[in-house]
């Protein structure tokens, strides 16, 4: 079994979170048309953070946020896998907004396709773009493209593991050899 | 029904354990999020079939279930044993085989014979949802009930709740008993002696034949009516006297010096166990219960479909 390398530490997480906070208000202006909403379980924390910059760079902001699960959209249910909801959370009509999902990992692209079936039942959004930390993106099973992009692993490896480890003070994103 | 502790049916709240409940009711707090949005329907359950077998009428659990269903993508059948074989002598075991053999998933059955569900579940693959079988459970009804009482105070545990009326004949009282009690809530049954089943004790639960006392005493009151299809005897001498007695009316919330909750599970009986100002007022939640039935069932199906493998 290969060292596990570490892909994203927090110095380098703040750097993209400081891109991508950048990218977005270059995008979108002042967010009045604009939600950006975290995918449970682990985009949460990121786009948290994310909105916490652009409030940073930007203070005077109209940006809405909201929280996702994607879970009665899953293609596997009744698979033999157990899957408990997370809380969605989008206290505002999502109806022709530009909507920017977030995630930490992109890897088959199946949780963003019931994420996005989730997200239309809040609304008819006008827009709707993908902003992930890691694209593994010789891994798709669907035509799911992200928007904005963290760092790109291109292992070809289906033994490979993006771990995220996610703490108040310390954020490290490693490639592992296998589940561990 | 969870990954920890799997359950193949819901065949009554015993058997059920407060870390069920909770997930029920966590996973019910996501549907309704879903259903009062503008688009109420997930494809979660949309490659399973649902057989609703109801030998016993039914408006509201039935009307239920079937939305909770549709809401979650489910292709549904109806049945009533007042237009099928039933009538032409066929047994229950027969009947559930021969619509299972079309490649049903899971029944949903209300049934007139205490344990027809656990039977059924001795007998049959599909899995098995008790929408009530005769006076002993009717799980749903109880989940929903909690459920209420936790979206009004929060929390269940801690609560005091009286269930008012015909104990002896009611499923509803069972599983809430069973229910509200793994929930932490403190559980009293109110009405007269004839209606209280003699052994009610051993439950632990309390018992008053005093309903103003009840009232007093509760932070809740649950009324149930009269099951007059269930009696074959006169347990009270008339409906005005047990109407004056164990009836719920403004003059007696009025006298209360504080708020409480009232419910009820439905079908109501206007001017016999409740009056209407009650039933209609704001300390009546008889609405959101309704409304949570449908959230709450559908956690319910959501939760033992993923199970079916």
């Amino acid at each position: 079994m290969s060292q596990p390398k570490l892909l994203i530490d927090t110095h380098k997480l703040n750097l993209i979170l400081k891109r991508f906070a950048l990218q977005l208000i270059e995008a979108h202006g002042d967010f009045a048309q604009t939600a950006i909403i975290g995918l449970q379980p682990r985009g949460v924390d990121l786009a948290k953070k994310l909105t916490a910059f652009i409030t940073e760079l930007q203070p005077d902001n109209a940006l809405k946020y909201g929280e996702l699960d994607h879970t009665f959209f899953r293609d596997d249910i009744g698979r033999g896998e157990i899957f408990m909801p997370k809380k969605s959370h989008i206290n505002f009509s999502t109806e022709n907004l530009n909507i920017v999902l977030v995630d930490d990992v992109l890897y088959t692209g199946r949780s963003v396709r019931a994420s996005i079936d989730a997200l239309m039942s809040f609304g008819r959004p006008k827009q709707v773009e993908l902003m992930v930390l890691v694209d593994r993106r010789f891994q798709r099973e669907l035509p799911i493209s992200p928007n904005y992009v963290g760092v790109v692993v291109d292992s070809r490896s289906t033994g490979e593991h993006v771990k995220v480890d996610w703490t108040e003070d310390q954020q490290q994103v490693w490639l592992l050899s296998k589940k561990e | 029904m969870t990954a920890n502790a799997p359950i193949k049916h819901l065949l009554g709240i015993k058997g059920l354990s407060e870390s069920h409940i909770q997930t029920i009711f966590e996973t019910a707090d996501n549907f309704k999020t879903l259903i009062n949005g503008p688009v109420k329907k997930t494809p979660a359950l949309r490659d399973i079939t649902i057989a609703n077998l109801f030998f016993e009428n039914s408006t509201r659990t039935r009307v239920s279930f079937e939305l909770a269903e549709k809401r979650l993508g489910a292709d549904t059948i109806n049945f009533s044993s007042s237009s099928s074989s039933v009538k032409k002598g066929e047994t229950l075991i027969d009947t559930v085989n021969n619509i299972l053999s079309m490649k049903v998933d899971m029944v949903v059955m209300r049934h007139p014979a205490p344990g027809a569900c656990v039977f059924l579940s001795k007998h049959i693959d599909a899995q098995i949802v008790n929408a009530g079988d005769g006076t002993h459970e009717h799980p749903t009804q109880a989940l929903l009930d909690a459920y209420s009482i936790r979206e009004q105070y929060g929390d269940v545990a801690g609560k005091k709740v009286v269930i008012i009326g015909d104990i002896l004949h009611s499923r509803v009282a069972l599983s809430n008993i069973y229910c509200l009690q793994l929930l932490g809530a403190e559980v009293m049954v109110c009405g007269p002696a004839t209606l209280i089943p003699k052994h009610i004790h051993a439950l632990g639960v309390k018992v008053s034949h005093n309903l103003e006392e009840a009232l007093r005493w509760c932070d809740v009151a649950n009324m149930l009516r009269i099951q007059l299809e269930r009696q074959d005897q006169r347990y009270f001498p008339s409906l005005k006297e047990y109407s004056r007695l164990y009836g719920l009316t403004m003059d007696k919330l009025n006298a209360l010096d504080k708020e409480i909750c009232i419910m009820h599970p439905g079908p109501i009986n206007r001017g016999v166990e409740i009056s209407s100002d009650v039933a209609d007022s704001d300390h009546s939640i008889i609405l959101q219960q309704v409304e949570n039935g449908v959230a709450v069932r559908m956690a319910v199906l959501f939760l033992l479909g993923q199970q079916r493998l």
